[in-house]
């Protein structure tokens, strides 16, 4: 499940054509690239959702240009002959694309499947490239299976979230339970080598036997991936509001530890391996390759409204609105809304954000005399394991895992 | 209005016959301020057109507090209504309002023949007036009852011109009725003040000696001292000399006030003025103190000086550290001003480096908490006020506590605490919730009068510790806002007392360390320890927080440990927002204090030392 907050940081302004520094494209040949598109359309919006993306079918930016679902795809492609020119010689061919939103399968698949030909096109996919789609339960048939499978895409997410329907319910989800493990086999059946279901824990009113429940409809359908998230409640969505009216409770932190422990025992039970804080994958080869860029300060092209990308020690996002992308891009200009350049110190900062996220953990070469000493207290405490630690790396424990964000503010001093 | 008189007479040169020295009495918002004001009109040292309310009331904090707490002396020509071509000279002295300030208030009566008692008409005396005016007739002082704002609706003048007739010893008719809002009688009050208030009496020849009633410092000026003149005459550019500490001054400037400084030639027998002799600190000019000429100066220094002795600590520290040496700087100016206020270095395990204060009373806590907060834009955490204890060992040795972290462990033979002698004016339907509040404060009732046919004049011996804290705001809430409160030091008493320490985690917290008496101590120790529970946030480990009176442990509660805090998602390749977020979370970090191994926010500190309901010999502002 790709996550598009709805608000956008601040940041220093994009050229009008995109330029980057020179100091984004050194080394970058040594560096995976990879591509996000972003879909920013639904049916309806759920509850919970703070994701940039609109249930309007039709959206006029300024000077009258038209962003409606069926020329999307025209737009987005536009944005890739754009990353063509930005990036210039750059040689890579993509080893990663994930088509994420919103909900992408609300586009017909010759839509992806062209959006995915114009990368192909302009950069080339690698022989092993890895091209994802998310996928919402309701809205593929075998037919819109195999198009996207013949089209390139071997990897496809579902996103199931939960097998019971009051829990579905409170997160507006309209899929009936059973759908996303059907979808499974249909995806197996169109020849996916790897499929993901996506689940989210400690909704208002699930109760730790629903969450196994879930666990268990998913493990039994066969994905080799599963993702795990902890409801998070946005300001601003209508869930948030709904538990400040007090119609529904508050899920207590206590009782997401408890479900993420359920989680990594049933699905390790299961012959699934954690290798970031809420994903899970049966192989090496089933993990997600477009996720680990993020995790590893690779590189990636965000396309479409509201789309973050790295390069090279520069991040930037796009406009929000797709009337105003599809405006930017009709006047051949970058939708890019702002971008930072990161220093040494932000770049090394983040490396330990991230990368203490995976099961391989951070090089303990990253850290200062006082992070070092973090680290050992850490060890300590039990919230980093003994055997990477001793090989230079630091790793989470399982506690470690749930306390990942204070061992990160105590690693960075 | 009257004509603006002619033949004013000049300073250094006034037949001590034609002048009236008085101050006002009145309580806070009975309208002193207004009435100076009209005054200042009626007399014409002020024109209308430069008239802004309040003329004389300076800092800011004054005006919006509706407090004065620096007096001033004005000097005002006035021609008698019925006696229009001998003009006299009134000298009003503004004295100050409060409680903390009985002695300055003693010195600037002491500057005075008689005194304006001046009572809302529609409220009727309150206690710190009421104190006031029997410090008024202790010095002998005419006292002309006043009652103010007879214009308003609910104004009930017959009532209370019998109150304060009973109070004065006159006839109710004798209260002058006044509006000083619209002026009306204002006249009148004048004309009573120069037919009633005798002339000063002094001896021309004698050597000069003048009292100091009040020492301002002004930035520009330096130091500027009021006085009184009682014998003799001060004149310009001589040398003067500080009785009390013998120190000699030049004199560059000496003058009177209309309203803005005038300089003169000098001043005689009965004047009112100030000097200036470029000193930089009040500390050098102290009220109270006797001025005399440097050359065949007096022997003898006036009566009544006293140094002031503080009565309530406090720990002060700045919120963020770095901000140490800007706070000793807004103390060492603001003692330029306040010859009352002592500090010195604290330094405090949980707070960091800070200064142990020294206060006259509450209100002078609160204002000195509230000019370093405003004037020098500093955040502070003030500890709970307290007391000074006297502790006795068995050993005989003897230890002075001003910090309850500091009360000694071992054997002990007894606490001294101070006590003060209350004064509690409140309409009579309250008496019986007053009387309750006082009992739980260990307050003894030393007796009880009716003012008037349904109000009290309640009194009791408390320890000063009780009423340091939350105590005048439950008078007002028990009692409807109708009380008013007055105390004065009357010594010390033996009490049982403990100290409270609390342990988060095995760790002292000196900050949160109590003196309570046993009966209390309990009470104090479960509040504290629930409310710190709530306040501190779970930590990577278990946290048990424990109030104990020496070894002995009287109150628990548990943090349980954090057992999750990681956000689940990456929000879509937006790092910055991630990175952002950490950045924000370590902002919250360095707020947090560490104690011991445990990290609590200031925001704990701050809840917990400033609460009202936190404690019960507890905590709390006012």
């Amino acid at each position: 499940m790709e996550h598009m907050p709805s608000a956008l940081p601040d940041g220093e302004p994009v050229p009008a054509d995109g330029a980057l520094p020179a100091s984004a494209l050194a080394g970058a040949a040594d560096r995976p690239l990879g591509f996000y598109l972003h879909v920013p359309y639904c049916a309806t919006r759920c509850g919970y959702c703070d994701f940039n993306t609109y249930t309007a079918t039709e959206l006029r930016g300024s000077g009258g240009v038209l962003a409606s679902r069926d020329n999307y795809a025209e737009t987005l492609v536009d944005e890739v002959r754009l990353a063509r020119k930005v990036l210039g010689d750059d040689p890579r061919e993509v080893r990663t694309v994930f088509v994420g939103g919103g909900t992408p399968t609300l586009l017909a698949a010759d839509d992806l499947v062209r959006m995915l030909g114009a990368i192909r096109e302009e950069f080339g996919l690698a022989a092993d490239a890895e091209v994802t789609t998310e996928a919402n339960p309701e809205s593929v048939d075998p037919a819109y299976l195999e198009v996207l499978r013949e089209g390139g895409f071997n990897r496809i997410s579902f996103g199931m979230q939960s097998a019971r329907q009051h829990v579905l319910k409170v997160l507006d989800r309209t899929h009936t339970p059973g759908r996303p493990e059907r979808c499974v086999a249909e995806a197996r059946a169109a020849g996916f080598d790897h499929v993901n279901l996506d689940l989210i824990y400690g909704t208002p009113g699930e109760s730790d036997d629903d969450w196994r429940a879930s666990l268990d409809a998913a493990i039994g359908a066969g994905p080799d991936h599963v993702s795990a998230y902890a409801l998070i409640v946005e300001e601003g969505t209508r869930l948030a509001r709904r538990i400040r009216r007090g119609e529904v409770p508050m899920t207590d932190d206590d009782v997401h530890a408890d479900r993420y422990l359920i989680t990594e025992e049933m699905l390790s039970a299961a012959g699934f391996d954690w290798y970031e804080v809420s994903n899970w994958a049966t192989s090496e080869a089933g993990r997600c390759l477009h996720n680990e860029l993020y995790w590893r300060g690779a590189d990636w092209w965000g396309a479409g409204p509201g789309a973050h990308s790295h390069v090279g020690g520069v991040r930037w996002w796009n406009v929000k609105h797709p009337g105003a992308y599809a405006a930017a891009l009709a006047e051949g200009r970058s939708p890019g809304a702002g971008r930072e350049v990161l220093s040494e110190e932000d770049r090394r900062v983040e490396r330990i954000l991230l990368e203490l996220r995976l099961s391989e953990g951070v090089p303990l070469s990253l850290l200062r005399a006082e992070g070092l000493a973090a680290a050992g207290r850490a060890l300590t405490d039990g919230l980093l394991q003994r055997g990477p630690y001793e090989e230079g790396r630091a790793a989470l424990t399982l506690r470690g895992r749930l306390l990942a964000d204070a061992v990160v503010r105590d690693l960075v001093d | 209005m009257p004509a603006i008189p002619s033949h004013v007479p000049e300073p250094s040169r006034t037949d001590p016959a034609l002048i009236r020295n008085f101050c006002i009495i009145a309580h806070i918002d009975h309208g002193k301020s207004t009435l100076a004001d009209r005054m200042l009109q009626l007399t014409g040292v002020v024109e209308q057109r430069q008239m802004r309310a309040q003329y004389l009331d300076r800092m800011d904090i004054e005006r919006e507090r509706g407090i004065t707490i620096k007096s001033q002396a004005v000097r005002l020509p006035w021609a008698p209504t019925h006696d229009e071509g001998n003009t006299h000279i009134l000298n009003m002295i503004d004295t100050p309002g409060h409680v903390d300030f009985t002695y300055e208030v003693s010195r600037s009566l002491a500057a005075c023949e008689g005194t304006v008692l001046l009572v809302d008409a529609a409220q009727g005396i309150e206690a710190q007036t009421l104190a006031n005016l029997y410090l008024a007739m202790e010095n002998d002082l005419t006292i002309i009852p006043v009652l103010n704002k007879i214009d308003l609706p609910a104004a009930q003048p017959e009532k209370f011109a019998e109150e304060l007739a009973n109070l004065v010893g006159c006839d109710p008719d004798d209260v002058l009725k006044v509006s000083a809002k619209t002026g009306l009688g204002v006249e009148a009050l004048l004309d009573r003040v120069v037919a009633e208030i005798p002339a000063p009496v002094g001896v021309k020849d004698a050597p000069a000696r003048a009292m100091i009633f009040d020492s301002v410092y002004d930035s520009y000026r330096g130091v500027v001292t009021y006085v009184r003149v009682i014998d003799g005459q001060l004149n310009k550019r001589e040398r003067i000399r500080m009785m009390s500490t013998g120190a000699t001054h030049e004199l560059l400037e000496i003058g009177t006030n209309s309203p803005e400084m005038l300089p003169a030639d000098g001043l005689g027998v009965g004047e009112v003025g100030y000097l200036i002799t470029g000193v930089k600190d009040v500390r050098q000019s102290k009220v109270g103190d006797t001025v005399t000429s440097q050359h065949k100066g007096a022997e003898e220094a006036l009566g009544g000086y006293k140094d002031p002795k503080p009565m309530v600590f406090s720990g002060l520290y700045p919120l963020d550290g770095s901000d140490y040496p800007e706070l000793r700087e807004a103390l060492d100016k603001l003692q330029l001003n306040d010859a009352a206020l002592v500090y010195e270095p604290e330094t405090s395990a949980a707070l960091g480096f800070g200064f142990r204060v020294g206060f006259l009373g509450l209100l002078h806590l609160d204002v000195i908490r509230e000019r370093l907060e405003r004037e020098f834009g500093l955040d502070l955490i003030a500890t709970a006020p307290n007391v000074v204890y006297r502790v006795l060992m068995e050993d005989g040795t003897e230890h002075t506590v001003t910090n309850p972290s500091e009360f000694p462990e071992g054997k002990i033979s007894e606490v001294y605490e101070p006590v003060v002698r209350a004064t509690i004016l409140a309409p009579s339907e309250f008496i019986g919730s007053i009387m309750e509040l006082c009992q739980t404060r260990r307050g003894v009732l030393l007796g009880m009068d009716y003012l008037s046919e349904d109000r009290v004049e309640i009194r009791y011996t408390l320890p000063l510790a009780e009423i340091v804290f939350d105590f005048f705001d439950q008078l007002k809430s028990k009692t409807r806002g109708y009380a008013s409160l007055d105390y004065e030091p009357t010594g010390e008493q033996t009490s049982s007392l403990v100290k409270v320490d609390i342990l988060l985690h095995g760790d002292k917290v000196d900050a949160f360390s109590a003196i309570t008496h046993k009966d209390a101590a309990y009470a104090y120790g479960v509040r504290l320890v629930a409310k710190l529970r709530e306040l501190i946030p779970r930590q990577a480990f278990e946290v048990p927080i424990q109030a104990a009176i020496g070894s002995r442990v009287i109150a628990r509660e548990t943090i349980r440990a954090i057992r999750k805090d990681v956000l689940a998602k990456c929000y879509g390749g937006d790092i910055s927002r991630k990175r952002k977020l950490l950045e924000k979370q370590k902002e919250g970090k360095k707020r947090m204090k560490m104690v011991g191994s445990v990290e609590v926010p200031q925001e704990a500190f701050i809840a917990v030392l400033s609460s009202d309901e936190s404690a019960g010999s507890g905590k709390g502002k006012k």
